[in-house]
């Protein structure tokens, strides 16, 4: 397996999706690559900066709904009716 | 509340709105870029929640209901939007020498990733690098790893293959990577 094959497939073995035979070359290699090793820490980082940035505590989601978005929605209602 | 809004109370509706619009504007906002469009996503998100309150069936919490809604009408309103030249993703992948060894080793990213997360600052660099990504790209990872979606609802919402959702989740990951590659590796400032 080269670099190149693991990097295309590493979401795969991220979420345990490739076949059995597959996964063992794919464990091959990443125990024998410093370069891939390091590559997966920084995807694996990359993933979680995704995740933490959309619902990090300290960017609380605003509650509040502007006045005008309110009354626009509750018109839009009225002509539902 | 359910019931006074099945009964077609007004106030009810209204406290709907003020409950849950902030969260769902948020949410409207993940998707659309643009202010207008997000306003304009959870106004059509209530009308179709309005219209479906008979069928809402309680197996899910209200909010979460509600968010998945607002998150359909999000993604009509970017299919609806006319479509502008998407930049390829291509320049923004690993490259490789024709051995199969990647043309840069890349570098490892710095050891205290945890406090850097805690910096506001940080937060919002990564939020708008996401928004850089091409819109295919940055939707189906909105989708598959923030709102954790599995691959088969992705792939319904979005009207194409599980497959096509693996791919572009996988290119979405790497090109973000990269994105992020200058700010986090072991030797930036």
């Amino acid at each position: 397996m080269t670099c190149r094959e693991f990097s295309e497939f590493l979401s795969d073995y991220l979420a345990s999706e490739l076949p059995a035979e597959a996964r063992q070359a794919f464990q091959q290699h990443f125990d024998e690559c410093p370069t891939c090793i390091d590559y997966v820490k920084s995807f694996e980082s990359t993933i979680r900066l995704g995740q933490c940035v959309c619902t990090h505590p300290d960017d609380p989601v605003p509650q509040d709904v502007p006045e005008d978005l309110v009354k626009a929605i509750l018109a839009g209602r009225k002509k539902l009716k | 509340m359910l019931a006074a809004l099945r009964h077609g109370r007004e106030e009810a509706f209204e406290q709907l709105v003020r409950l849950y619009g902030g969260r769902m504007l948020a949410v409207a906002r993940r998707f659309l870029r643009n202010e207008e469009d997000a306003r304009d996503a959870v106004q059509d998100a209530f009308v179709s929640a309005f219209k479906a309150i008979d069928r809402f069936a309680g197996n899910s919490r209200l909010s979460t209901w509600l968010q998945r809604i607002a998150i359909n009408a999000a993604l009509m309103k970017l299919r609806s939007k006319s479509r502008k030249p998407e930049t390829s993703i291509d320049d923004l992948l690993p490259k490789f020498r024709d051995d199969g060894h990647p043309l840069r080793a890349p570098l490892p990213w710095k050891e205290d990733f945890d406090a850097l997360i805690q910096r506001s600052e940080v937060r919002a660099l990564v939020r708008e690098r996401i928004d850089q990504l091409p819109e295919p790209h940055r939707t189906v990872l909105l989708l598959r790893d923030i709102e954790e979606f599995d691959t088969e609802h992705t792939a319904k919402l979005l009207g194409i293959s599980t497959a096509a959702v693996k791919t572009r989740l996988h290119r979405a990951r790497q090109a973000l990577r990269t994105l992020l590659d200058h700010h986090f590796r072991g030797d930036a400032a």
